[in-house]
């Protein structure tokens, strides 16, 4: 192996500038409403304006005589046709659920539902005739409060009798995973410490930027659909399964994708009508929703109540944890709606030995638009929950905030171990992780200046917000998956083709919107295949192209995604072995592979894969005792999740006198395991504390008592931008993961689910002196005001 | 989404526009359009035709008039904001400029189209009324002047007749007054949920004139006359500024919404003009 030593992986870990974003940056690329066909036609989707009611009657004649309109669609135009939209998780096997369907025929239960389409010329004729299609509606009560909801009080779909899709738990002293939770409430009771506390996770958007888009060409043998999506391999499959067409005579292609955070991980109503649309006029049709459609119709995220009762010694040592939570599915089930909580269920225990540990999950249907995955999915409310929790501890025995968890953590040296919820922790390092934290915050002196301002009696009081997270990534095991009553797996594909001239094609199953695989994966291979990472090319997002694969979300793509590339690329060199010992007359023993090139062992003699491709292209000199193709296909099922993790410290400044928290300063040191590219890491962790940021100060969506969404725009709905953020402190300790060959772990979603408990810990702890235990999220000016009235009168 | 379809007239001089605005019922004067766009676009807004002014050039710029600053209605955020005349005459009204929308939206937007359109969160009605402008409108009979604690209405509504035109806006001059525009909001582009716009006079160490603008604290912005009348004659101190502006939210009726109800606004609108004042007086 010494010729490996001459060429060091040079790409593994360099900070290489993406491939991708002049293209995305400027805007000058495909994305879906960027396409145009010839003869194209546009939709406009009539949407209800009630939460919930009867439709009584639509007249569509005005929006038929309408210029320029081809069709006016109602839901019963194709009541025969339009099949029901699929949920694809079942977490308990009588899972109770509404008939979805994709546009509404007598019923609606969220405002925002589809009743009817206009197809017409131009999107501003479909535009003008839409307003003119006249439903008359007979409102009923909409179910909209999450707790009434889960006692029936109003009943959001009257057909289920119910709103209660599904109740689900896990008990570690049942599962033989940990002892039995209220003894160690009983015994905690009883000269211990029981903290109970419960806590709101807000309805989020996930406001991706580019609004979803869609454009469907039934003029080709196989039917093309151009979808704004992050799964385009679902998009074929469910076309397919909802509408009944040949899978092989369907074509999905997720052009260039402007973002998603698991808002794109859906088979959406808007895109089985415009296939619909497109099947019945003949004729290429485009739908693209504008921005308020996008804020209220698109899934929204999160929307659960937690309760929480933690259990421990008198000195901090964690004995027991219970959890209840009810969580708002809203009007329908999406693909993994019913599956979020879910997604969260084995996190809540955090990284540290809690002996026992219940949670129960009780899933609720309200007159809201539906929820799914949104960055994170399940483990940000698991991962606050227990960060609040452990602060309140900390508070209750007297001792700082990073002692009580040092106590309760696992050691590094216990690793691997096994949780009370029933997952096997690889790895980690959370001593190294939080020691370089507080190295690198100042941890000590900011103290030392909170000390001063308490006892000054600052009107600006210092908070310091610790979160020490891990999370579950690389979704995921197929039979894991199968065992938790998912109907698909968790696998990823990948093929490496070398070309005649020596460069590389690499197809992935992966469909990044955003997240720079074409750069990374291209470094992968590079390295691997020992050519330059110019000559690597990366195809993605078109099920023509990229045949097989699952997609992106879950932190999933370079841990199963990534590996898969590394699969195909070593099969490709296993392929070449053969023709290279044919071509060089040596016997296949004596090669090395090294530096791209096959070398005979003890000799100059050798031959690159450049030279290899192109001798296979010709064919001339090959025997045929080996197969004459240096393309490879390789699937990959992960062995097991991986599991990130690190600390975050979080410096707040709150202004007593109004209200206002403002970010002082940030920093993070986040063990992902190996790094690709490390640009590209610290931008998923930036761009990912942003949002975990935001749920904590800013964004929340809001109904009024009709249901209809008083957060529609991004007047209302607030984002932060870059003048309201922190310069974040992002740095690593690497400790690799044992799950996959190249120890990576998954960064997507770690800044979001670390960042928003570090926050509201960050306010709580200001303001503890002042009486304040909680402040509900997001933690606006008006709440922490609120919250510090309150708490002087207490 | 796209707007409803509309009739599109550009006139070059203000007769024009004016004669457009009489000749056509239900026609909506388009400035900047940083307001209009969206209510278009949204379709909350429908007129049957748009009077677009941008091309009237005599309605743009900052000219010094004697004792007052004239600025054009028609004036980008992006101009005020880096004018030297209204740096050394008016500089609440820079201050404030500042902080509209964001560089994108201060280089579309325009002086008189923010005040006309009269949204009760803007930053610039509460500066005008704070600096006493006046406001020049343009109609059939020619001109007249409205000062501006007569020019604001209601939420989204002026003295502007439908076949008027704000032409430009006069502000007395502030020469050497010391100012500071205080906004509260969520985010650096977002609303005010309470402003308040402060301009200071000076004699020696004690406060010999003040004038306070409250924005978003009713329907129109607010002068809180009682917090100047108690400031004059006193010290530019934390305790004196303190108790004038314990006086700032008197006879106000905020709005409750999901950014605060109307007690938490009273409360801010004390706190900020403490604040704004005595930044004020600080600059003076």
């Amino acid at each position: 192996m010494t010729a490996t030593e001459e060429r060091p992986a040079a790409e593994i870990g360099a900070s290489r500038r993406r491939k991708e974003d002049a293209r995305l940056i400027t805007g000058r690329t495909r994305w879906t409403d960027n396409i145009v066909l010839p003869g194209l036609q546009h939709i406009a989707m009539v949407r209800s304006p009630f939460a919930h009611a009867r439709i009584t009657s639509i007249d569509t004649e005005a929006a038929k005589a309408s210029t320029g309109v081809v069709a006016v669609i109602t839901g019963a135009d194709i009541a025969d046709e339009q099949g029901a939209l699929p949920n694809a998780w079942a977490v308990i096997p009588d899972q109770k659920a509404p008939v979805h369907l994709s546009m509404a025929v007598d019923h609606v239960a969220f405002a925002g539902e589809i009743v009817a389409m206009v197809v017409a010329r131009t999107a501003a004729e479909a535009n003008d005739a839409a307003d003119l299609v006249d439903v008359d509606y007979e409102e009923l009560e909409p179910a909209l409060e999450l707790k009434a909801a889960a006692r029936d009080e109003v009943i959001a779909h009257p057909d289920l009798g119910t709103n209660v899709s599904a109740v689900w738990s896990y008990d570690s002293a049942e599962s033989g995973t940990g002892g039995d939770v209220e003894a160690a409430i009983a015994a905690a009771r009883d000269g211990g410490i029981v903290i109970e506390q419960e806590f709101r996770q807000q309805r989020l958007i996930p406001a991706f930027m580019e609004p979803r888009s869609i454009v469907v060409d039934p003029t080709t043998e196989q039917m093309t659909v151009w979808s704004s999506t992050q799964v385009p391999h679902f998009v074929k499959i469910f076309i397919a399964l909802v509408l009944g067409i040949p899978e092989s005579k369907i074509r999905v292609i997720a052009p260039d994708v402007g973002g998603g955070f698991g808002g794109k991980l859906q088979f959406t109503p808007e895109e089985v009508l415009t296939v619909i649309a497109a099947r019945r006029t003949g004729k290429p049709c485009k739908y693209t929703e504008s921005r308020s459609e996008s804020l209220m119709a698109a899934h929204h995220g999160r929307d659960q109540w937690q309760q929480l009762t933690l259990a421990a010694n008198a000195d901090g040592t964690v004995t027991g944890l219970k959890v209840e939570l009810i969580a708002d599915m809203g009007a329908y089930l999406g693909l993994v709606t019913s599956a979020i909580p879910l997604l969260g269920a084995f996190m809540y225990n955090g990284i540290y030995k809690f002996p026992a540990y219940h949670l129960g999950i009780t899933n609720v249907f309200t007159n809201k638009t539906w929820t799914d995955a949104y960055r994170g999915a399940g483990r940000p409310e698991a991962t606050y929950a227990i960060e609040r929790l452990m602060d309140e501890l900390a508070a209750r025995v007297g001792v700082d905030a990073l002692e009580i968890r040092e106590r309760n953590w696992i050691k590094h040296e216990e690793f691997p171990f096994s949780t009370v919820s029933g997952l096997r922790y690889d790895s980690g390092n959370y001593e190294a992780a939080t020691a370089k934290a507080r190295e690198l915050f100042g941890y000590d002196d900011l103290r030392a200046e909170q000390r001063k301002r308490r006892e000054s009696g600052d009107p600006v009081q210092l908070g310091i917000g610790v979160s020490t997270f891990t999370e579950m990534c690389g979704l995921a095991p197929s039979r894991w998956l199968g065992s938790m009553g998912y109907v698909g797996g968790g696998w990823e594909h990948a093929a490496v083709r070398m070309l005649p001239t020596g460069k590389v094609e690499v197809v992935t199953g992966t469909s990044p919107h955003g997240q720079g695989h074409e750069t990374a994966w291209s470094q992968l291979v590079a390295d691997r295949l020992g050519v330059a990472f110019e000559d690597v090319e990366v195809l993605h997002g078109d099920t023509q192209v990229a045949v097989r694969g699952l997609d992106t979300y879950g932190s999933r793509s370079l841990a199963v995604g990534g590996m898969a590339v590394l699969a195909a690329a070593d099969k490709v060199i296993e392929k070449a072995k053969p023709i290279a010992a044919q071509l060089l007359e040596a016997n296949a023993d004596d090669l090395d592979f090294s530096g791209g090139r096959y070398g005979v062992r003890g000799t100059d003699a050798g031959m690159t894969m450049a030279e290899l491709a192109f001798a296979v292209f010709q064919g001339h000199k090959l025997d045929g005792s080996a197969e004459g193709c240096l393309d490879a296909d390789a699937t990959l099922d992960p062995d097991d999740f991986s599991f990130p993790h690190g600390t975050h410290l979080c410096a707040v400044e709150v202004d007593t006198e109004t209200g206002a928290s403002k970010i002082r300063s940030y920093v993070c040191v986040d063990d992902v395991g190996v790094v690709v590219n490390p640009m590209i890491v610290e931008g998923q962790v930036h761009g990912g504390l942003a949002q975990g940021i935001a749920q904590a100060l800013y964004e929340e969506a809001v109904h009024d008592d009709s249901g209809t969404l008083v957060t529609g725009s991004f007047d209302q709905y607030t984002l932060p931008g870059a003048p309201d953020l922190p310069s974040f402190e992002a740095a690593r300790t690497e400790t690799p993961a044992t799950t996959n060959q190249l120890g990576v772990k998954g960064v997507g979603e770690a800044g979001t689910i670390a960042s928003t408990p570090a926050v509201v810990n960050a306010i709580v702890d200001a303001l503890r002196p002042l009486g304040v235990t909680d402040v509900p999220m997001p933690c606006t000016p008006y709440r922490v005001w609120t919250a510090i009235q309150e708490g002087s009168r207490s | 989404m796209i707007p409803a379809a509309f009739e599109y007239f550009a006139p070059a001089t203000v007769d024009e526009a004016l004669g457009l605005l009489r000749e056509h019922s239900d026609a909506k004067v388009l400035a900047g359009g940083q307001s209009l766009m969206p209510a278009l676009r949204l379709r909350l807004a429908a007129p049957e035709v748009i009077v677009d002014i941008q091309k009237i050039d005599d309605l743009r710029g900052v000219r010094d008039d004697g004792d007052a600053l004239v600025i054009g209605a028609m004036t980008p955020h992006s101009t005020v904001e880096s004018d030297p005349l209204v740096a050394e005459h008016a500089r609440l009204i820079a201050l404030a400029t500042a902080t509209v929308g964001d560089p994108q939206i201060r280089h579309r937007g325009t002086f008189g189209g923010s005040l006309a359109h009269a949204d009760p969160a803007a930053d610039l009605p509460a500066v005008a009324v704070a600096l006493e402008a006046s406001f020049v409108i343009a109609g059939a009979d020619g001109r007249r002047t409205v000062p501006a604690a007569e020019f604001f209405e209601g939420v989204f509504s002026t003295a502007l007749g439908e076949d008027e035109l704000l032409v430009e806006v006069r502000v007395p001059k502030y020469t050497g007054w010391g100012a500071h525009y205080e906004k509260f909001n969520r985010v650096a582009q977002g609303w005010s949920i309470v402003s308040v716009a402060a301009a200071v006079r000076l004699d020696g160490d004690s406060i010999a004139e003040a004038r306070v603008g409250l924005g978003n604290m009713g329907p129109t912005p607010i002068r809180a006359t009682a917090v100047e009348a108690a400031l004059v004659g006193q010290p530019a101190t934390a305790d004196a500024v303190r108790e004038a502006a314990a006086r700032a939210a008197d006879g106000t009726s905020p709005v409750t919404d999901i950014n605060g109800d109307a007690d938490y606004r009273r409360h801010l609108a004390t706190v900020l003009t403490r604040r704004a004042v005595l930044a004020a007086a600080g600059t003076a």
